[in-house]
């Protein structure tokens, strides 16, 4: 009984240490922004409040932002594509998101309500 | 061994603040889910070595877009009121949609990623060689997209006085 229990102990040590050894997986940060991504697509498309629309598109950009930076550094190390692309990616998402607001409030002036339905079609004039 | 630790517990709070911000039906909640997941996001960029990334994103995102979410959220919702959803036919598409692209995409990078890279390790990058690289006009130097980005915020800065304003 003592030796099984002992044998079983090390079987699963011997998983634990050879699954944590090594670098990171490049799978594991795919597998995490794929994740983000639906996440954001899900929210995109099942939600009707224009800010939830955009906390949904900050995911998607979220994550494709994270996927450039994982790519350049596990498939071209020493260089900094990847890491600009993201740079500017941010700046660009900030200034999307300052003007979206911006519009949202207008919108909230208007009509009193940020949800996207009828009542957003007459906002002309 | 300790990287791997420290990464497998991020992403796992990455993934459930990731699934609670588009499920939750409090809209300051959602709010906050997603700051969880930026500075999660941050963590990993630190864990991949980049840190003057890391730094970019929680001042532009964590510090300024968050605040700007929630001066957005307070403006314009009763607190504590529940926000309403879509059809439940329409949420039974969205999630058929997220779920097969989630299957397509978990089923290439789950067979055809691990064949073409090695890991290399690398000493960190110097802020030098981001100045430098931001800062010139030569292959790989970044300072057309610096200018580009600089008159993009100067239109946003004014297109959103423009459009915000009272009349």
């Amino acid at each position: 009984m003592g030796r099984l229990e002992g044998r079983i102990i090390n079987i699963m040590g011997d998983f634990i240490t050879s699954f944590l050894s090594g670098p990171v997986p490049i799978e594991a940060y795919l597998a995490v922004s794929t994740i983000m991504f639906f996440a954001g697509v899900y929210g995109f498309l099942s939600r009707k409040n224009m800010l939830m629309v955009l906390v949904s598109v900050e995911l998607m950009l979220n994550a494709a932002d994270l996927n450039f930076v994982v790519f350049n550094r596990y498939l071209y190390p020493g260089q900094l594509e990847g890491f600009f692309f993201t740079l500017f990616a941010i700046g660009i998402a900030a200034a999307e998101t300052a003007i979206a607001i911006a519009i949202i409030i207008n919108i909230y002036r208007h009509v009193k309500s940020i949800y996207i339905d009828e009542n957003i079609t007459k906002m002309k004039n | 061994m300790a990287e791997q630790i420290i990464f497998y517990i991020i992403a796992t709070i990455i993934v459930f603040s990731t699934i609670m911000a588009v499920t939750t039906q409090k809209i300051i909640r959602s709010a906050t889910f997603l700051l969880f997941v930026l500075l999660g996001t941050a963590g990993l960029y630190l864990l991949l070595d980049y840190h003057f990334l890391m730094a970019v994103q929680i001042a532009v995102y964590a510090g300024g877009v968050m605040v700007l979410f929630i001066f957005a959220i307070l403006l314009t919702h009763e607190p504590g009121v529940d926000v309403k959803f879509e059809k439940p036919g329409r949420i039974f598409i969205a999630a058929v949609a997220a779920l097969a692209g989630l299957g397509i995409c978990g089923h290439i990078i789950f067979y055809n990623v691990n064949k073409f890279y090695t890991y290399v390790t690398q000493s960190e990058f110097q802020m030098q060689d981001i100045g430098m690289a931001m800062m010139g006009t030569d292959k790989y130097q970044y300072l057309l997209p610096f200018e580009a980005i600089s008159v993009l915020l100067l239109a946003c800065i004014i297109g959103g006085i423009m459009i915000a304003r009272k009349r």
